[in-house]
């Protein structure tokens, strides 16, 4: 492949024929803030922060979606960068709830990000704002469209990733917003509650209802794990707090990458649940008794025993688990066929 | 044979299903594939009906059928002539024929006789009577209907009139003197000769060549050299590859592709094939406006018509060129006027403009190399291929040869279509053809190019009108909407007013579009209202410059022109609004107060009668009063009061 | 005759394999039904096989569609410069006026619905009004309320 040599900030570079100036940039570790760019959808261009300043240029092109070409001198910070920058983010907090204090989303939100580092603060340019009702009449997803800054992110992520298209752009202009199909909510709507949508929100329009409240991200320790769910081995993110599991991210690694499933991210209700079972019970006399693990696996192992020995491994069932990892499952395979001697083995997928 | 387009007897062998390629010179010029002197005759008397010669025996009158004149009542008039002429027997000797739009609107409904070509104006079906026995009976021009200039002369023949006297009628040749319903009828004007030429003597390169010679730019307002589109499109790998006709005029102001549309529409489709064959297409669309509904009538018939005689489908006229023609309805979305929208739309999706490069002729429509020609733009190719290049380049400048039409509107004596060479001074257009401001007011500004163009002032009034000169004055030619105001307009609501059709119509992709065009207009309203500060005047420059620096697609960089060019020239009314809280126009309502001089109104009642909100009261003979509260300000009782006791102020 | 369900699975039949179909489908099926409900947006998308929340997409950005019942009579008010210029916004104010309606909104005896439509291409005779398909010039406050007042 062809290469090509272009200038960014006095810095001259040479980079892949195709790429974009964004990368181009965050190559050689210059910052271009962007809302709506995402290396896992398709290009879109539309938010205008990653405008760059290209000599010989009457626009300004935004650098996530312009190539570069031979012999580009490129400004990412000069001055009329920077007026466009700070306009176009008065002009989105403009059209923005004044809820920092409140929102789910602080400390993690792009748009308070670069209004922080732009020193861009609400108050130009104020007049009509979008006025859409929240909803939140799902478990999991609360979507407040009065946050959205239309990036379309979810809507690519929807519809290219997960290929649900349970949401997508609605009217146009300064009335246009992310909808679910027909405005019914996305109960109705086809969305299998994956999340993804909400892993690349940069604001707080979307946000995940069972968390809200509980802790800021400052606060939160993230402890990298292994989905319990099935035996895909997702990695994911435990957001705890005092102790406490209190939201799931996705891993941003491994084969699910920024992926999960509605059990993955949300169903983590479980892990501090009073009803869940911490330590093995054994039946004695007819009643459940909490007792040590060495206690209940010696007796299992003795029953097991017991049992081959009276009336044959066959009379022995093995049940696995999509809960555990393939090589887990195979162990057990093992365990039941030449130890047991059983061939009952069944898995939990068939039931 | 009962029509052009039938064998003239049993010897002729052209039909479409055995194409041939002199099928069309044949009907027009021959038989060429016998020898019959009848047939001859017989094909020339159908092709006089249509033309009139000078010396024709028969007449013809021609009923404007275009938007403008059906709507003040044309739609009657042909059968209200036929039932006239039947009842003095001049059946045989006189046809009557609907047409499309003469362009001249505002003085319709139009009834044009040839072949003397007198040109009456403002019929109405009282009329007929009179047309019908004093002209076609006993040869006397009703004087009475015919045009009259301000100045009180009357013009009998359509080409004496100052209006088309100064025009140029290139591109508008046949718009109103042919019917646009009959493809015998664009035929016998010489029509589908350029494809002739073009599948019987020329290669594609030789066709993409001549295109790039005559130096012809796109008509759709940014001026791209139509051949180099072509060249490009045919050089982009792909067996597949897409011509669009982008007749989705939507700068109001502007309906130069519509009178085409309407009232020569074969000349468009010609244009498309010779662009197909140019550039290796097969496949064309026209996405025309839904708004148009008389354009897309005609479109359809026409293309109807070419499929019929094997001028669209395959083998075309035996050359093995292949290419059909699929009309496209819009949906009512302004944006879809831009390229990369239009496409979308095409695809069924929302017309939302996606990031250039790739350019369409690369990547276009399904992702195929395509090329993108407005209406006019497209009309302008069977002229140059038949005339050549160097006759072609005679007219208009170096840089931009050819014609334009414009649409000329606003408070012009004459608005109307114009079709003139480019490079002429806009004076001549406003004042020369144009006939200056109309009740006599004073000229201030013209407006050109729609939502995406600017305002000159007196000063430019000599600037030649091409692509180059009127871009550096800070307007654009556009697609040719030309808007003239007066005195009494307000350049600060002029500029609010092109705002909120941008911020209408704005798509809602970039941020500086959808969010920077809703602050300039909030603003905007503001001055308007008498409610704005000068801060807000720095804001909205602001704003201006970073919606033109950032956003996503043309439409978008270019709305902010009309604030820009009205502030550089108009800007003491701006101040005057902000500071002094005071609309100089006397337009901005929120700025102006309506109210009665008690020693003039004599109680007549008038004013009373005519508001349409019951503002006014008052006893009969004595002086009437108005109630601010009520009041909207709608001017009805300034218009109609006769002893000047209505004051605005 | 064909009743409108019948012309709807006709219109579907034709298009479903088209590529590009949905807004000429759904052209075509406003013209049957007078309007978009959201029962049809459900029918064409399945059928076309395009997600429903892309077909809403689609019926919401083109200000041809309408997903709620219109008048009887169709009042559109040129936003064209010439109507501007020549008094377009005073026609609007009267029939605002007149029927209580705002622009986008319907009579509450569903007689009249009061819109805006981009300029006409009538500008020689501004200002214009379209009610139903009838394009009207050269207007005045009064002559526009005579006009609608004779509509039935």
């Amino acid at each position: 492949m062809s290469e090509v040599t272009i200038i960014i900030n006095e810095q001259p570079i040479t980079v892949p024929a195709g790429t974009t100036i964004l990368t181009a940039a965050r190559d050689v570790g210059i910052e271009i803030p962007t809302l709506c760019h995402d290396p896992e959808v398709s290009r879109y261009g539309g938010c205008r922060l990653c405008v760059v300043e290209v000599a010989g240029w009457g626009s300004l092109p935004a650098a996530c979606v312009t190539e570069v070409r031979p012999g580009m001198v490129i400004e990412t910070e000069s001055a009329r960068v920077l007026e466009a920058r700070r306009t176009i983010l008065e002009l989105l907090l403009a059209n923005h709830p004044e809820d920092c204090l409140t929102c789910e989303k602080t400390g993690a939100c792009a748009l308070q990000d670069y209004a922080y580092r732009y020193g861009v603060r609400r108050g130009a340019f104020l007049g009509e704002r979008q006025n859409h009702p929240v909803e939140a009449d799902n478990p999991f997803i609360v979507r407040d469209m009065n946050k959205c800054i239309l990036c379309g992110k979810c809507v690519r992520v929807c519809s290219e990733v997960v290929g649900r298209s349970a949401i997508d752009f609605s009217h146009r202009g300064f009335r246009a917003r992310i909808a679910t199909a027909l405005d019914e909510g996305l109960q109705q709507s086809g969305c299998v509650f994956c999340g993804s949508c909400l892993e690349v929100c940069p604001v707080g329009a979307l946000t995940g209802k069972q968390r809200r409240g509980k802790g800021r991200p400052w606060e939160m320790t993230s402890v990298t794990t292994t989905c319990p769910y099935c035996g895909v081995g997702c990695q994911l993110k435990l957001q705890v707090k005092n102790q406490r599991v209190i939201g799931v991210m996705a891993g941003g690694s491994g084969l699910n990458g920024r992926h999960l499933c509605v059990k993955g991210r949300f169903g983590h209700g479980f892990i501090h649940h009073p009803d869940r079972l911490k330590k093995p019970l054994l039946r004695k006399a007819g009643v459940l008794q909490e007792v040590s693990w060495s206690e209940a696996l010696a007796y299992t192992a003795q029953r097991l025993s017991q049992i081959k020995q009276h009336s044959g491994g066959a009379a022995i069932g093995v049940l696995a688990s999509a809960r555990i990892s393939n090589e887990e499952n195979y162990l057990l395979n093992k365990f039941a066929r030449r130890v047991l001697a059983t061939n009952n083995l069944d898995h939990c997928a068939r039931l | 044979m009962r029509n052009l387009m039938e064998a003239c007897c049993q010897r002729c062998t052209h039909t479409p299903a055995s194409p041939c390629s002199e099928y069309l010179l044949c009907r027009t010029e021959g038989p060429l594939c016998h020898e019959s002197k009848e047939c001859r005759q017989q094909r020339k008397a159908f092709i006089d009906e249509v033309t009139i010669p000078s010396d024709s025996p028969g007449r013809q009158i021609i009923v404007c059928g275009g938007t403008g004149c059906t709507s003040s009542g044309a739609a009657n008039l042909v059968d209200l002539l036929n039932q006239e002429i039947t009842a003095h027997n001049l059946g045989n000797s006189v046809q009557v024929k609907k047409t499309s739009c003469h362009g001249f609107c505002e003085n319709g409904p139009i009834l044009h006789i040839k072949p003397e070509g007198i040109f009456y104006t403002k019929v109405k079906p009282k009329d007929i009577q009179d047309i019908v026995l004093s002209h076609l009976v006993n040869q006397q021009v009703v004087k009475r209907l015919l045009y009259q200039d301000t100045a009180g002369n009357s013009y009998p023949y359509f080409q004496d009139i100052p209006f088309y006297a100064g025009q140029t009628r290139l591109l508008l040749r046949n718009c109103g003197q042919i019917n646009p319903e009959s493809l015998a009828d664009y035929l016998a004007v010489g029509g589908y000769r350029s494809l002739v030429k073009v599948l019987q003597q020329m290669t594609p390169d030789e066709v993409i060549e001549e295109v790039q010679r005559s130096g012809l730019r796109g008509r759709g307002g940014a001026g791209f050299p139509t051949g180099r589109k072509w060249a490009s499109a045919r050089k982009a790998a792909g067996d597949v590859k897409y011509i669009i006709c982008n007749a989705d005029e939507g700068d109001p102001g502007a309906f130069m592709d519509r009178s085409l549309l309407e009232g020569d529409p074969h000349s468009v489709l010609e244009g498309m094939l010779i662009a197909g064959f140019a550039v290796g297409s097969t496949k064309g669309y026209i996405y025309c406006r839904a708004e148009y509904p008389l354009a897309i009538k005609r479109l359809k018939i026409a293309i109807h018509q070419a499929q019929q005689v094997g001028l669209l489908g395959s083998n075309i006229m035996g050359s093995g060129f292949q290419f059909d023609i699929a009309l496209k309805e819009g949906a009512g979305a302004f944006v879809c006027g831009e390229g990369t929208a239009l496409q979308a739309s095409i695809e069924g999706l929302r017309g939302m403009p996606r990031v250039k490069p790739p350019r369409s002729t690369e990547k276009g429509l399904w992702e195929k190399p395509t090329v993108l020609n407005n209406v006019e733009t497209l009309a302008n190719i069977p002229v140059l291929i038949q005339t050549g290049t160097e006759a072609y380049r005679k007219l208009g400048t170096v840089k931009s040869p050819g014609t334009k039409i414009f649409a000329l509107s606003g408070a012009v004596t004459n608005p109307g279509l114009v079709e003139i060479p480019m490079g002429q001074p806009l004076r001549e257009i406003i004042f020369g053809i144009g006939g200056g401001i109309r009740d006599g007011k004073s000229f201030k500004a013209v407006q050109l190019g729609g939502p995406s163009g600017g305002c000159l002032t007196e000063q430019h009034l000599e600037l030649p009108v091409d692509f180059d000169s009127l871009t550096t004055a800070g307007a654009t030619i556009g697609s040719g909407g030309m808007v003239v105001m007066g005195e009494d307009t307000c350049m600060v609501d002029v500029a609010r007013f092109f705002l909120a059709f941008t911020q209408a119509e704005s798509c809602g992709k970039c941020t500086p579009c959808r969010e920077g065009t809703k602050r300039m207009l909030e603003i905007l309203e503001r001055i308007c209202q008498g409610k704005a500060d000068l801060k807000d005047l720095g804001d909205l420059e602001r704003l201006c410059r970073v919606v033109k620096n950032t956003s996503l697609c043309g439409l978008g960089q270019a709305c902010p022109n009309p604030v820009l060019s009205t502030l550089q020239y108009f800007r003491e009314e701006y101040l005057a609004h902000i500071v002094e809280k005071r609309c100089p126009a006397g337009v901005c309502s929120s700025l102006v107060r309506y109210s009665i001089a008690a020693d003039r109104c004599r109680g007549c009642g008038l004013c009373l009668k005519n508001c349409p909100v019951g503002a006014i009261e008052g006893e009969k003979k004595q002086p009437h009063t108005i109630t601010a509260e009520r009041c909207i300000k709608c001017g009805v009782c300034l218009d109609k009061c006769k002893f000047g006791a209505v004051l605005r102020g | 005759m064909l009743s409108l369900d019948e012309k709807l699975e006709e219109l579907l039949t034709k298009y479903q394999d088209t590529p590009g179909a949905l807004i000429p489908v759904l052209q075509q099926a406003q013209e049957i039904y007078g309007y978009l409900s959201p029962e049809l947006i459900r029918i064409i998308s399945s059928r076309l096989r395009i997600p429903t929340s892309r077909t809403y997409g689609v019926a919401t950005f083109y200000s041809q569609f309408h997903l709620k019942p219109r008048g009887r009579h169709i009042i559109k008010v040129c936003q064209g410069t010439a109507c501007h210029v020549r008094g377009g916004s005073k026609l609007m104010e009267v029939l605002k006026n007149y029927l209580g309606a705002q622009p986008g909104e319907t009579t509450e005896d569903l007689k009249f619905t009061l819109e805006t439509v981009a300029c006409l291409g009538a500008c020689g005779l501004a200002p214009v009004v379209m009610i139903n398909d009838q394009t009207v010039g050269q207007l005045t406050p009064e002559k526009v309320l005579q006009k609608i007042t004779t509509c039935e």
